[in-house]
């Protein structure tokens, strides 16, 4: 069971995911620390561990708007949640998909802080109002991104492939 | 049913007849572009090739460019040494297209890249940095990608996993009114579409405004798509283009224009009438919060900044100095510019440009990205209010979640200047 530990509104931007001023910090190992770092009460609750593994960030329309920085998905990968949201800007989902950061569009979601969600392969349980909602799956061609264990893994196969 | 131009694009740059929207393909890139987060990339480059026993080598050296440009000159020992990692890492690897901290090659890569010619009609261009559908502006399908997936284009030439995105086409018709530019028409469109309006999708420019603007002002335009979702903005490949490559970039072999079908096949049309435009303002705190200037006019500005790879380019910096002529910028208000490369800063120099804007009381800084994404200089105390030529209003944007950030034109933010707070530029008298 996944518990909504926050919510948060339209057009989260990598500027409020990963602040700019913190953009030469970039090894993936050392970013975690300032997610959401202006959001003070988030940035408090992820970097002392004050949730279930598991737990779900909830975001409305176009999450991850803006930069291409990395260190946004990056910073988040760094905790075992997962982010939900009715849609996601291309680059951030992307990144997403490259770096193994489970992201879930669910364009009809409703939940409140705190309620429990089954996250299934296709659809999303909210298990504390008893409704369900569709999953918009990853296209085949990112799935398979995903399932080889991220882009690294991937375009190394490939790699190998080419010099066979 | 005929092809976009980026549907023409990725079909050649994959050795195709067609290629039809949603079908997922993997062109080879022509041009492969980072700045100060080459550092990463090299990071998760050299992982790929971790156990693999194979020469750690980029697949094409030549078509590798990488601009510092983010934090320049270095403003902490972190970034100076991740400076240093890629410039080591340039060297080994024989990277050509390196622009490092010197007055005569520096400047922001969106600039650096049209200017130097390294952008070509029908190139298939990644950048890790959103607003690389810039160079959409010369008839490129031009879009941002992250660190690693650039890590992977480095290994492979190629760009995994491309859907072929549907086409927004936009048609602008008429002529700009004074000191209404290119600028107000992209924070028109994007506060007409939103921020999510073009969302994996591109933005197609048409229309006689386009047909009659120069690769300045198309710049600007590409450059914004991104804010409204776009995977890139491009305006198809025309004898202005042409002109461009050749006169102003120094190009010498043949230019080839590569230009959509009559009957292509778009998402949707967004016409637009630039006779009736004012000058726009992109509100705080997203950049669809686009009103004209009549319903913001008023509003106290600490500071203005003019530059960026929006609109720090040459023209820019003339609008601004031709209504700062003989004007003050006001006492409680900062104006700084940051021109967009080392060229243009010497170009102005030249012109005297920056002897009206010094005089003024305007601050002229190397050319950089810094204080766009509050990186680097000209950072805002808490509860202050900028007014800038950027391209981002989001909270925090500026290095300060307590401040706020306007968008707008160089001729607006000029005007503004002068009177310290948010002023409508066909209100100044100008001084010869």
């Amino acid at each position: 069971m996944s518990k909504v530990i926050y919510k948060l509104g339209d057009d989260i931007s990598t500027d409020i995911i990963y602040p700019g001023r913190f953009m030469a910090t970039v090894l993936p190992t050392e970013t975690p620390q300032f997610a959401f770092v202006d959001e003070k009460e988030l940035n408090k609750m992820l970097v002392n561990n004050e949730f279930e593994d598991g737990s779900v960030i909830l975001a409305n329309k176009n999450f991850g708007c803006g930069s291409s920085r990395e260190q946004a998905v990056s910073t988040l990968k760094g905790y075992n949640i997962s982010i939900i949201a009715k849609n996601f800007a291309r680059i951030f989902l992307q990144n997403s998909v490259n770096l193994g950061l489970n992201t879930i569009q669910c364009p009809d979601i409703e939940a409140n802080l705190g309620d429990d969600l089954e996250i299934k392969e296709n659809e999303v349980i909210n298990k504390t109002t008893g409704k369900s909602y569709k999953i918009i799956p990853l296209h085949s061609a990112r799935q398979a991104i995903v399932d080889a264990g991220g882009l690294i893994p991937y375009t190394r196969k490939k790699l190998l492939e080419r010099n066979k | 049913m005929g092809q976009t131009v980026v549907q023409k694009i990725l079909a050649k740059a994959c050795g195709l007849d067609k290629v039809a929207v949603g079908e997922i393909v993997e062109p080879k890139v022509d041009l492969a572009m980072s700045h100060e987060n080459g550092a990463l990339v090299i990071n998760q480059f050299k992982e790929i090739y971790e156990g693999t026993e194979l020469p750690v080598k980029v697949w094409d050296p030549s078509k590798i460019a990488i601009i510092f440009d983010h934090r320049v000159p270095a403003e902490s020992s972190k970034t100076a040494t991740n400076q240093m990692k890629i410039r080591n890492f340039v060297k080994e690897q024989g990277i050509t297209k390196f622009h490092d901290i010197r007055g005569d090659r520096m400047g922001i890569c969106h600039q650096i890249l049209p200017e130097n010619g390294y952008v070509r009609p029908g190139y298939v261009v990644c950048g890790t940095d959103s607003h690389t559908t810039s160079h959409g502006a010369l008839g490129a399908f031009a879009f941002g990608i992250g660190a690693t997936e650039m890590a992977s284009v480095w290994t492979l030439g190629t760009a995994l996993n491309v859907p072929v995105p549907p086409t927004i086409k936009v048609i602008v018709t008429g002529k700009l009114n004074q000191f209404v530019e290119a600028k107000d028409i992209i924070l028109y469109l994007i506060g007409k579409i939103s921020s999510e309006g073009a969302n994996n999708k591109v933005i197609e420019f048409h229309g006689d405004t386009i047909k009659n603007m120069n690769i300045s002002g198309r710049l600007t335009l590409c450059n914004m798509a991104v804010e409204a979702g776009a995977t890139s903005g491009i305006v198809p490949a025309d004898e202005e283009t042409q002109k461009y490559l050749k006169f102003v970039a120094g190009v010498q072999d043949d230019i080839d224009l590569v230009t959509p079908d009559e009957d292509a096949e778009y998402d949707s049309i967004v016409e637009i009438d630039a006779n009736t435009l004012s000058p726009q303002i992109a509100c705080p705190h997203t950049v669809d919060n686009v009103k004209p200037i009549e319903e913001v006019s008023g509003i106290t500005v600490n500071q203005i900044v003019i530059g960026s790879c929006t609109n720090g380019r040459l023209e820019d910096l003339k609008t601004a100095a031709d209504i700062l002529k003989g004007n003050k910028v006001a006492e409680h208000t900062r104006m700084l510019i940051f021109p967009a490369s080392g060229k243009i800063y010497q170009e102005a120099m030249k012109l005297g440009y920056f002897n009206t804007l010094m005089e003024a009381g305007a601050v002229v800084a190397n050319s950089g990205c810094g204080p766009c994404l509050g990186i680097h200089q000209g950072a805002l105390g808490d509860g202050e209010v900028a007014l800038s030529t950027t391209n981002r209003n989001f909270k925090g944007r500026m290095g300060n979640p307590k401040s706020e950030v306007y968008l707008c034109s160089p001729a607006v933010a000029a005007a503004s200047a002068i009177m310290g707070f948010i002023t409508d530029p066909r209100k100044i008298q100008l001084n010869d």
